[in-house]
């Protein structure tokens, strides 16, 4: 089942780490938003306050996708020589 | 209506703009034409995830005989920063013009966003740290992107291979570069919290050491059962919490980790990024993804220098 080359491992293991690395923090950073959105309907005083902590919160959130993302990139662009040693 | 309608069938109009239209589209397709999905010669350049290293013909005394190609991205940054700040403060006048008067809009701009965030009270300290971090990385990101950056270096010898090494790469491409600045801004955070606050500020990592004296009120002495589930739980307690100090202590380790993945990851997703669009497409399909770049770039110093800040406000808040 599993390929022998390396190479297409490396291929997949890159695409499925940042697919669901980015999947997730999506989903999150779309949930905060649209909580945030709420509570300014609610409340447009405080519109201020309640866009600072949600990009506060947002930056949290996409921090992790950026673990993914370098995650990813590494599995991609750090050669098999490399490693091999 | 009948206004609009007779604009379009004017032909000077109409022809402009459809003339304007016809040559982007061709721009777009003679860019794909010559980009690298239809050309099977033409290579990727080599994209690495450590900063290439430019080979030094003298040897340096702490770098040896490369030097990463960032580094020379961040002396120019530095070069720039304190360039403007030298000739807008060379000869202050009270009613400012010029440069002076530019700079000090946009420093007072910072100014005034930190001050709402912090409070007046606490601004003045922490905003010189605060808009450092936010220029530094705001302008060495943006210069990443300037013509010449990734595309103007020497052929040399790199496990058997010529690849090219640049010359110029953006600073924060560079993991060394984010953790020198998440450090930075880490040990800020202790200096801030053991200056303003004073030894409580150690109670959040040894919350059994330094706690204040107990405020609750002389609960009735318990007897039998009863006291042993409370010796019980007051043990468990201080356990507990000996365990989130030592969380909250870690968590300071992370928060470097934190800082420093996600300013490289922006940037140096956003420098392959560019050089894929730019390889695949010769022409014009660059530039929403150069615009994107500069959005990213103030966005992740905004967050950078945002997030600091929130988390010298947290060292500092006073809970009693």
């Amino acid at each position: 089942m599993w390929p022998e080359s390396y190479e297409a491992v490396t291929q997949a293991a890159a695409a499925i780490t940042i697919a669901l690395g980015a999947a997730l923090p999506a989903f999150s950073i779309g949930w905060m938003g649209s909580k945030a959105m709420e509570a300014i309907g609610r409340n447009p005083e405080a519109s201020g306050d309640i866009l600072t902590n949600m990009i506060l919160a947002i930056a949290f959130a996409e921090a992790i996708a950026i673990y993914a993302l370098v995650v990813a990139l590494a599995i991609k662009f750090v050669p098999v020589a490399a490693l091999a040693h | 209506m009948d206004n609009i309608m007779a604009t379009l069938r004017t032909p000077k109009g109409c022809l402009g703009c459809l003339g304007l239209v016809v040559v982007l589209i061709a721009l777009f397709v003679g860019g794909l034409m010559l980009g690298g999905i239809v050309n099977e010669n033409y290579h990727m350049p080599e994209i690495s995830l450590a900063a290439e290293e430019i080979p030094l013909p003298f040897e340096l005394p702490f770098f040896g005989h490369s030097v990463p190609n960032t580094l020379p991205a961040t002396w120019l940054t530095m070069l720039l920063l304190i360039a403007v700040s030298f000739f807008a403060t060379r000869s202050m006048k009270e009613v400012p013009s010029g440069l002076q008067n530019a700079v000090e809009a946009i420093v007072e701009m910072f100014y005034r966003f930190i001050e709402g965030v912090a409070g007046a009270h606490q601004a003045p300290v922490f905003f010189p740290l605060v808009a450092t971090f936010f220029f530094f990385i705001l302008i060495s990101n943006w210069m990443g992107i300037f013509p010449g950056f990734g595309s103007v270096g020497l052929w040399a010898e790199h496990h058997g291979e010529t690849v090219l090494v640049p010359f110029l790469r953006s600073a924060n491409a560079h993991l060394s570069t984010t953790v020198a600045l998440a450090i930075v801004s880490v040990s800020a955070t202790q200096y801030f919290g053991l200056k303003l606050v004073g030894r409580p500020f150690l109670r959040r990592y040894f919350p059994f050491f330094f706690k204040s004296a107990p405020v609750e009120k002389e609960k009735p002495a318990a007897t039998g059962f009863a006291a042993v589930i409370g010796k019980v739980a007051a043990i468990m307690e201080k356990g507990s919490n000996a365990f989130v100090g030592i969380l909250e202590f870690i968590s300071e380790f992370i928060k470097i980790m934190s800082f420093s993945f996600r300013l490289f990851g922006n940037i140096f997703a956003g420098e392959v990024l560019l050089i894929v669009v730019a390889f695949l497409c010769a022409f014009l399909a660059s530039l929403p993804f150069m615009a994107l770049e500069l959005f990213v770039g103030l966005v992740q110093a905004l967050i950078f220098s945002m997030l600091s800040l929130v988390f010298f406000m947290m060292a500092t808040a006073h809970h009693d």
